[in-house]
């Protein structure tokens, strides 16, 4: 399963980046966001899939799966939608402020 | 901490009462209470002489950090000692001069003595400390302090370009001196000095001795002025005239020369020492004698004429560096060679502080400094006349003035590196003398040019800008009345000096040239009998007299009129270059476009990837140890991956958001099937509230739109975007592969078996974050709290109305 | 979160009743955390998400006068908590968020075990409740 994961991860990837490179800025904003699900399924799948009960010990099992992939993932996601929060915030912000959607117009003025 | 520790910071730990001082009480110009700094470290560093002149050292350490072994050391010998003395004693002086010269009502006097305190205590450092580091450091602060205080008058152009330009000279030189300190390092283990001298083996027969000593050389030769970086130093006269007496004739410019002495032990020995000292400095010399007599503003011919003598000095040292390769201390023209460079360096901080104290009386009291409009002021100062006649009598080498006595040796020392044919290129070293000759002649010239065209001839009084001309006041004429006695005494009775601070020196200079007990025989007297010295000596005066009374005639020659220095224009077009280059650079580069930076990164992430699986063969595929596929987990996959490719070509906000959730929750059921049952709930949990979040927020965003882009630019998106992907996917393989097969346990086996005896958890994931990773997660919801408050104040606070944002 | 038509009844019956067991459930999540899936991320995003839910279905002015809270507030103590644990142990000689637990004997319950990591994990819950509702509260209130 790794490697399927391995090449769904890709995908995911691949998708974003190409999202990231989007003049419209809402597709950007949606990039990082799909980004950021392929971030932590990456996380999750290099250390191996499925290698034991789920991290609770109360299950008594022989092995568990590697919980500290999955502590760094929970964290990522929580900060995740912290900067989602702020990037959609601060792209409806900017666009009230110019009216402006397209990244060849957010361009810096050429003197600076 | 010992007092010597205490005496070289305490210039720095005053330096912070100054502002204060010149804030509260302004009755007292602040100078005053300056003065008394640099006069007790003088006294201080005078109690020292009965140690080195016994022919002993001290050490003073202190651990600064010990374990890269650069400790704050400050050994004190005859050279370091003399270098000190020169430092606050004609400090002393300068700051005396500087309260007459410096208007309190109208002159930021607190910013000119902070950095002169800087300064200060920054060059006590350099000479005291013995580790290659703390040297360094001090040296770099020196650069600094020099800059701020030629920029003292920021308002002026001129002030700011020569400011820029010592800088970047001497901060360049210094870099360069780092790194061969560093090359000592690595040759010889240790930064101390003293350390190195007393084990030289190590270094000497190293291969990087050539690039250490060219490296160290580059910045002494920045430092000290020397051909081709002479040019910052005639710059730099745009500071107050104190500044440029003090830091750029007496004391920091002689820093370099204190480096090329200190590390005459270490790299005496070759003859490459020998040959780029000694030709640097004579071309120095000789560049910089021509050069002063070019140019017309007083202070100009000053600097280059420090140029010149700086150069005479460092090839003095040069020549005396022979002492190592041939390693005999009591030859007598190295003894000669380096009596004279010390005795010299004396003499000049004397006559050239004396100098340039009198040209910056003559400025301060006419308003100008340019030889073409002054003239006749010997009757209206006599006193400045007086003491500027005798101190260019003692740089012209006049009898019996204390430049003759060194001048003297000089030529001594030129003429007997012939006679020995050192390195047996017998046929070179005969030019040293001449060279040596021929700039003491332009010495001459310009010395005479300095003292007849101000102070005789016709008195043109509209071509000033004061109105009543007038001798000094009496304070400001007591400091370089002190240098000029000092010169004549000097002069009358040289043998003062010559076991009280000259023979101290020169065993900091050549130690191990001779036992411990012995002494170098130092005597230094005016009459040598009727020899080619003197015969020199008077076939200056004689040319030099003679050129100058033939300036009528040569005067016209375009020679003359040319008072830049073509490598002023070497600068000029290369510093120009760098800045049109750098802006060039940054226009291709920086085009704005978000698109642009992001396909930057990634491009290089893929290529630094694809170096680094092909460097070291890291791309591992194996189908061991997989887990197997469950069906669903196929359909999820699948769903995944549709639903992701969707969003591109979605053009309706509402449906690419609800797209994007739906991955996110696809994600969600992954994470069950990966036995993550909190990443499972929180994913849940988090997409939901995005989801909302994004509803909420849908009606004040922008729309999608159709892009219409050109193939030009699609395709690099195309490629970049599938690189990163397979990519990524490559390297999940072959990490999954590699941990796999790498065998060791991973700290998780530790979270997992202690989970339960040491933090009394049952989850794991939980004890992780709350437990053993309990800073991370303090930090996470730090930034997640930074975030929401971001967000608040973004929406909370508008710009309002003109402020561009 | 729009002002919704006041006709909806049924949604506001059962939502005052989802509400509580989202918020009951919510608290046990953080509470049992340490033993079984949950803790302060997850209770703190399931609290959030039954006060979204009681906002769906009544509109924010009735629902501010019930729940009086300034998140922004809660933000700053849920971190001070966090810190006040960590600084409680580095006052008693121990690194910085070092945390203990022991198990006590209660008269009717039985065998309790009590953690100090529980209010490291009650000082995150604040913070995530805090950050989003303040980020979703204001982005509703954002009318401009």
């Amino acid at each position: 399963m790794e490697i399927a994961m391995s090449i769904v991860i890709g995908i995911v990837f691949s998708v974003a980046v190409y999202m990231l490179l989007s003049r419209n800025i809402i597709r950007v904003v949606l990039g990082t966001l799909i980004l950021s699900h392929g971030n932590h399924l990456l996380l999750i799948t290099m250390s191996g899939l499925q290698r034991g009960a789920p991290p609770l010990l109360n299950f008594n099992e022989e092995s568990y799966t590697d919980p500290l992939p999955q502590a760094l993932v929970l964290t990522a996601i929580v900060i995740a939608f912290g900067v989602t929060a702020f990037l959609i915030v601060l792209v409806y912000r900017m666009y009230k402020e110019h009216e402006l959607d397209d990244l060849e117009d957010l361009r810096g003025s050429i003197d600076e | 901490m010992s007092a010597l520790h205490f005496a070289t910071l305490t210039p720095f730990l005053l330096a912070i009462l100054i502002p204060f001082l010149f804030k509260y009480i302004k009755r007292i110009h602040t100078g005053w209470f300056v003065l008394f700094i640099p006069l007790i470290l003088f006294i201080y560093f005078l109690t020292f002489i009965p140690v080195t002149a016994a022919g002993e050292t001290l050490m003073s350490s202190m651990a600064w950090v010990p374990s890269l072994g650069i400790n704050f050391d400050l050994y004190i010998d005859g050279l370091s000692l003399l270098f000190a003395l020169l430092i606050t004693g004609i400090g002393t002086l300068i700051i005396l001069y500087s309260v007459y010269y410096l208007d309190k009502r109208t002159e930021k006097l607190n910013n000119f003595y902070v950095y002169m305190l800087l300064f200060m205590g920054a060059m006590l450092g350099v000479v005291l400390s013995d580790n290659l580091i703390v040297l360094y450091v001090f040296w770099e602060m020196t650069s600094i302090s020099s800059s701020l205080l030629i920029s003292y008058w920021y308002y002026r152009d001129k002030s700011i370009y020569g400011a820029q330009k010592s800088m970047y000279i001497t901060v360049f030189g210094g870099l360069s001196m780092l790194a061969g300190f560093s090359l000592i390092y690595i040759m010889a283990g240790t930064f101390s000095i003293q350390g190195i001298v007393a084990n030289l083996e190590p270094v000497v027969n190293s291969p990087l001795l050539l690039p250490a000593m060219i490296l160290v050389l580059l910045g002494a030769f920045t430092k000290s002025a020397q051909f081709p970086f002479h040019i910052w130093l005639p710059d730099a006269m745009e500071a107050p005239t104190p500044v440029s007496a003090y830091l750029h004739s007496a004391t920091m410019v002689k820093a370099g020369i204190y480096l090329v002495a200190r590390m005459t032990p270490v790299f005496g020995g070759n003859a490459e020492w020998f040959w780029i000292v000694t030709a640097a400095g004579l071309t120095t010399m000789i560049w910089g004698a021509v050069s002063a007599v070019r140019q017309k503003d007083l202070k100009a011919i000053l600097a280059f004429s420090t140029v010149s003598q700086l150069g005479m000095i460092m090839s003095l040292l040069g020549a005396g560096s022979a002492a190592y390769y041939f390693g005999d201390g009591d030859n007598a023209l190295y003894v000669t060679a380096i009596i004279a460079a010390v005795f010299h360096l004396i003499n000049h901080a004397t006559f050239k502080g004396a100098l340039f104290m009198a040209a910056g009386i003559i400025d301060h009291e006419t308003g100008t400094r340019d030889i073409r409009n002054l003239g006749g002021l010997l009757t209206i100062m006599p006193i400045t006349a007086t003491l500027s006649f005798i101190g260019l009598a003692s740089m012209a080498g006049l009898p019996p003035l204390n430049g003759f006595l060194s001048k003297e040796m000089f030529f001594n020392a030129m003429t007997y590196i012939t006679e020995y044919g050192i390195f047996g290129i017998e046929t070179w070293t005969v030019i040293l003398p001449v060279v040596a000759w021929i700039a003491s002649i332009f010495t001459f010239l310009y010395c005479a040019i300095i003292f007849f065209r101000t102070f005789t001839g016709k008195f043109r009084p509209e071509k000033l800008e004061t109105r009543h001309v007038h001798e000094a006041p009496i304070g400001m004429l007591v400091s370089p009345a002190i240098l000029i006695l000092l010169v004549v005494v000097i002069g009358l009775f040289p043998n003062i000096l010559a076991y009280s601070l000259i023979e101290p020196a020169m065993r900091g200079i050549l130690p191990g040239m001779i036992g411990a007990g012995e002494f170098f025989e130092v005597d230094i007297y005016h009459w040598h009998g009727f020899n080619i010295e003197l015969m020199m000596t008077i076939g200056v005066v004689l040319f030099g007299s003679l050129l100058y009374m033939t300036m009528q005639k040569w005067s016209k020659l375009p020679f003359y009129h040319r008072e830049n220095d073509v490598f002023n224009t070497v600068y000029d077009t290369g510093y120009e270059g760098l800045i049109k280059g750098s802006q060039f650079l940054t226009r291709i580069q920086m085009t704005g476009r978000l698109r642009d930076y992001l396909m930057y990164i990634c491009a290089f992430a893929i290529l630094l990837f694809i170096y680094t699986m092909l460097r070291f063969d890291a791309f591992v595929i194996s189908t061991e140890n997989l887990s197997g596929i469950d069906p669903y987990m196929w359909g999820l996959m699948l769903l995944l991956v549709a639903s992701v490719i969707a969003v591109p070509f979605i053009n309706n906000r509402i449906t690419a958001i609800i797209v994007t959730g739906f991955a996110g929750f696809l994600v969600a059921l992954m994470f069950t099937v990966f036995r993550a049952p909190d990443l499972a709930l929180t994913q849940l949990l988090i997409e939901t509230v995005s989801v909302i979040m994004l509803v909420l927020a849908f009606k004040h965003l922008p729309k999608l739109w159709k892009e219409k882009t050109r193939p030009m630019i699609k395709a690099p998106r195309l490629i970049i975007s599938i690189g990163v992907g397979v990519m990524v996917t490559l390297g999940s393989i072959s990490a999954f592969t590699l941990g796999g097969q790498a065998g060791y346990t991973g700290i998780s086996e530790f979270f997992t078996e202690n989970a339960k005896s040491l933090a009394g958890g049952y989850n794991i994931v939980n004890v992780i974050l709350v437990d053993f990773r309990g800073l991370d997660t303090l930090m996470e919801v730090l930034v997640l709290g930074l975030a929401a408050i971001g967000v608040v104040s973004m929406i909370k606070l508008r710009f309002k109305g003109s402020e561009d944002v | 979160m729009k002002p919704i038509r006041p006709n909806d009844m049924m949604l506001q019956v059962t939502i005052r009743i989802v509400a509580i067991i989202i918020f009951a459930f919510s608290f046990y999540l953080l509470l049992a955390g340490h033993n079984s899936p949950g803790g302060g991320f997850i209770g703190g995003l399931m609290t959030a998400s039954a006060i979204l839910v009681l906002y769906l279905a009544f509109d924010v002015k009735s629902i501010s006068k019930a729940l009086p809270i300034n998140f922004e507030m809660v933000i700053g103590l849920g971190l001070l908590l966090a810190l006040g644990t960590g600084i409680v142990s580095m006052i008693l000689g121990f690194p910085f968020l070092t945390q203990f637990f022991d198990y006590f004997q209660f008269p009717v319950y039985g065998e309790v075990e009590l953690t100090t990591a529980l209010p490291f994990d009650i000082g995150i819950y604040m913070v995530v409740v805090g950050a989003v509702m303040a980020i979703i509260l204001r982005i509703e209130e954002d009318d401009i």
